[in-house]
């Protein structure tokens, strides 16, 4: 709900307060500029002695008038000639031009009303509605994904266009509220629907009738210093009826021009202060520096534009479209998806269907959108749930169980859990079992027990499918076919054999990069943007399951490289290992944002053994902004396996990699990574101490090994690995 | 060219003893190119002594502006009755008003006063930018203003 309130406004108005923010952000400079260029008023002059100045130099003078920014101008009539001028209060001499910045006057313009009168006031009011929607919502959004308000600064992880939007957002959301909710006041006064709650001016009735007192012999100017002063008004030459009329910050005058006495006063009311601490929000009049500091606010937003499209397209690429969605408080059956790369939303999307198929009520929705309130008709609530990393919530899940654990009391619509995972990993399915458990605490009854489906079989979900349809009564046929990502073909460029001599026979694997389109450049789509560390999904001839494999090579490295072993009997590490340049495999690329190694300076520490030197060297290769990376590679044999070992010396001559550390397990003495690291022990405390993040790569047992190595020599300081890995500087990519 | 009838505008506004009489005038009024946004234009009537009698037309619809048309303003308190139902788009820089309204005879040569009041965002207000006596002589006689109105007259 709050996510389509968020992307809608955001879609529809992204023109227009794209022409809003960036006019608003030039505007923003003119108060200051003005406040800078302006001659400034001495402090403790008045207006009697600043009137009498400009007086002496514009005899004809009829109004003086003073801005915000303490610029004063003064207009005049001379020989029936009009005339105006910037003055120096110091001279009261003219000293630059009165009319108004033509730039300046266009910008207001299209920042207002697009040239389109009150038609395109109305238009620009709708953009800021729209701003603000987007704010608020924007707010809520960050609020859930950094797991509370607590947590609004918390680091950020996941791909680079979701995490500077949230960058740019929390930042600038301050001012946009400021800005928009201001604009909606002064569109709303603009219209009439706010009361003027300007006092009626007194009526000057009784005057003297003489004319001619001396300006500095009228004591209300005298008591009136400059910086008070909007605005002197002179009586008309030969007009005794007429009076000088004074506005300051306090209010309005009248007085006589031949006494000097004070006729009438009438204070500014609490509502005109209002209004005009409203507009020098708005405007920065008045308050040049929080003009700047909002413009520069203003233009975080193209940019949040931009990235929320990307955000949106790439939500849309990773989403199947569920076509008949009924509304949640409609269905019979709800369907919460948590999904990571988007897989699981295709077996929603199948499911859906079918139910919708058999006469079902049914309404898909994240796991993140789950409410305790919202399903009145709900009998059934069915959580498909695929698991992040070592059993975190996958994207689409964020909040769930903390919503689910804080909840009063369970729904009452019956739950199932399907788990989806890889049966290869430790934490097979373990946030789905994590759901379950949760549900079974909170007293939630479960009408079908926990089933897993293991790598995405369909075999295994259609199985489930029909237990579904025997405890709903109906006859369901879930046929999934897994829609895999567009593929490119790669062709094989060249090939470096290690390993054949101590029974690990590895190859490293480069291939071109596959000829991109415009379009999948422009939006960094497939293989037209990926970085070391990514992930190649191989689907080898004879089976329709791809095959993951990290990359090392970054998309500027201009090649496409892996790094695989041959399994004895492996289908796909068989027939990429048997390639020969010019042969070509079917690939797709899927992003790994999880193991980066991110921004900054802090340093690296890299551990791996074996294929799992791949996307570990691709950071090598790709660190020209030199910053420390201490590696540890763990090898059978340095004159065997030794992978990239010819690359290490130019890499450490030129800065990219700051030390090496090996590990041999074959030879004398049996050497593993782990003990490397031991050896280590002091330098690696020292580094960690400094910020350094921790990158694992490689087989389970080593990632395991590693992890508890690293408890070991982290002891004696109260750090843990499982302290590093919550803040985000310790991750694994294993297998 | 803007041409705009306003036939009945000044039946309460201006309703004298023992009047019927009235015949259609078009009041003219051209601005010159000031280098501003659209003008914001009260014209209205006062009598011998110099006292309000009625408002003839405003081009200018926001009434957070109406202040700057300083003595209209002050002689009306910024009631916007004044001008209900006669009140039109402000004019450009360069552009020229021209309204048709019913006007009394009696109003003519009897020493009556047409003022047009003047004022332009971010510029300098200019009331009283023409004062025309309303005379059967002067019909047809173009005057200048103060700043903004490069000629303004009425005809019959």
């Amino acid at each position: 709900m709050i996510r389509a309130l968020h992307r809608w406004p955001g879609l529809l108005a992204l023109a227009l307060i794209t022409v809003l923010t960036l006019s608003g952000a030039a505007l923003s400079v003119f108060p200051a500029a003005e406040r800078l260029a302006a001659p400034q008023a001495v402090t403790g002059l008045t207006v009697a002695v600043l009137a009498e100045r400009i007086q002496a130099a514009y005899p004809g003078v009829e109004q003086i008038r003073r801005a915000p920014s303490g610029r004063i101008t003064a207009y005049w009539f001379d020989q029936d000639a009009p005339g105006g001028a910037v003055v120096d209060p110091a001279t009261g001499q003219g000293v630059a031009s009165a009319d108004p910045n033509q730039t300046q006057r266009w910008l207001t313009n299209l920042h207002r009303s697009l040239f389109l009168g009150d038609g395109g006031r109305i238009a620009m009011a709708v953009g800021a509605t729209a701003m603000l929607i987007l704010s608020l919502s924007g707010t809520m959004l960050v609020a859930r994904r950094a797991g509370g308000w607590r947590h609004w600064f918390a680091p950020l992880r996941g791909p680079l266009a979701g995490r500077l939007h949230v960058e740019i957002a929390r930042i600038a959301v301050f001012g946009l509220v400021l800005s928009s909710a201001t604009a909606l006041w002064m569109t709303a006064s603009t219209f009439d629907f706010l009361p003027s709650g300007g006092a009626a001016p007194a009526s000057a009735a009784e005057v003297s009738g003489e004319t001619g007192v001396a300006l500095v012999m009228m004591p209300t100017l005298g008591d009136t210093l400059v910086a008070d002063l909007r605005e002197l008004s002179f009586p008309y030459p030969g007009d005794a009826t007429d009076v000088f009329t004074l506005k300051t910050d306090r209010g309005t005058g009248h007085l006589d021009q031949g006494t000097g006495a004070l006729l009438s006063w009438s204070d500014l009311t609490g509502w005109e202060h209002v209004s005009e601490t409203i507009y020098m929000l708005h405007t920065g009049q008045g308050a040049a520096t929080l003009g700047l500091v909002l413009g520069l606010m203003a233009l975080g937003v193209p940019m949040m534009g931009g990235t929320g499209v990307l955000i949106w397209l790439a939500g849309r690429r990773g989403r199947p479209r569920i076509r008949g969605n009924e509304a949640a408080g409609r269905a019979e059956t709800i369907l919460l998806v948590g999904s990571e790369g988007g897989s699981t939303w295709g077996f929603a999307a199948t499911l859906h269907a079918a139910l919708t198929e058999a006469g079902q009520m049914v309404h898909a929705a994240p796991m993140s959108a789950f409410t305790s309130d919202g399903y009145a008709r709900a009998r059934r609530i069915i959580v498909l749930a695929a698991t992040y990393g070592d059993g975190d919530a996958p994207a689409s899940a964020n909040g769930f169980l903390d919503r689910l654990t804080n909840l009063g009391r369970a729904p009452v619509a019956a739950l199932a859990v399907l788990g989806f995972g890889d049966r290869s990993f430790p934490a097979y399915c373990a946030f789905a079992k994590a759901v379950s458990e949760a549900a079974r605490a909170k007293g939630w009854p479960e009408f079908m027990p926990l089933y897993t489906i293991d790598r995405q079989s369909p075999q295994d979900f259609a199985r489930w499918g029909r237990a579904l349809g025997d405890v709903l009564g109906i006859d369901l046929d879930l046929a999934h076919q897994p829609v895999l990502p567009k593929t490119e073909t790669l062709a094989l460029i060249s090939r470096r054999d290690y390993g054949a001599e101590v029974q690990a026979p590895t190859a490293i694997l480069r291939f071109a990069l596959p000829k991109a389109t415009l379009w999948q450049r422009l939006r960094g789509a497939g293989f037209a943007r990926f970085t070391a560390g990514d992930l190649i999904g191989i689907l080898p001839e004879g089976s329709p399951v791809p095959r993951l494999y990290s990359l090392a090579s970054a998309h500027r490295d201009g090649f496409v490289e892996i790094v695989v072993k041959r399994h004895p009997g492996g289908l796909a590490s068989g027939q990429l290992t048997a390639l020969e340049p010019g042969d070509t495999v079917t690939a797709f690329l899927r992003r790994n944002p999880g193991f980066q190694p991110g921004q900054g300076r802090a340093p690296l520490i890299l551990i791996g053994a074996g294929t799992g030197i791949g996307p570990l060297a691709g950071f090598v290769r790709g660190n020209t902004r030199h910053r420390p990376i201490h590696l540890f590679f763990g090898m059978r044999h340095p004159h065997s396996d030794f992978l990239y070992g010819e690359k290490m010396p130019a890499w450490q001559d030129e800065g990219h990699l700051a030390r090496l550390v090996t590990a041999v397990s074959r030879g004398e003495r049996q050497h593993y990574v782990q003990d490397a690291l031991r050896g280590e022990a002091a330098e690696v405390v020292r580094l960690i101490r400094d910020g350094a993040r921790v990158m694992v790569c490689g087989g389970r047992d080593m990632a395991a090994g590693v992890a508890d190595a690293l408890a070991e020599i982290l002891a004696p300081t109260g750090l843990t690995p499982a302290a590093l890995k919550a803040e985000g500087r310790y991750v694994e990519d294993v297998y | 060219m803007k041409s705009l009838l306003a036939a009945l505008a000044l039946t309460t506004a201006l309703t004298l003893p023992g009047i019927a009489m009235a015949r259609p005038v078009t009041l003219t009024t051209t601005l010159n190119n000031y280098g501003g946004d659209g003008a914001y234009l009260a014209l209205y009537v006062t009598d011998a002594s110099g006292a309000y009698m009625g408002s003839l037309w405003m081009a200018g619809t926001k009434s957070k502006y109406y202040e700057h048309l300083t003595d209209w303003y002050r002689a009306t308190g910024g009631d916007t009755a004044q001008v209900n139902g006669i009140t039109g788009a402000s004019v450009g820089a360069g552009r020229t008003l021209e309204i048709t309204l019913d006007l009394a005879d009696a109003l003519f040569d009897a020493g009556y006063t047409l003022h047009v009041d003047a004022a332009v965002e971010d510029m300098r207000d200019s009331p009283n930018e023409v004062a025309v006596p309303l005379t059967t002589a002067g019909v047809g006689t173009a005057v200048a203003g103060r700043r903004y109105v490069a000629s303004f007259a009425y005809d019959m």
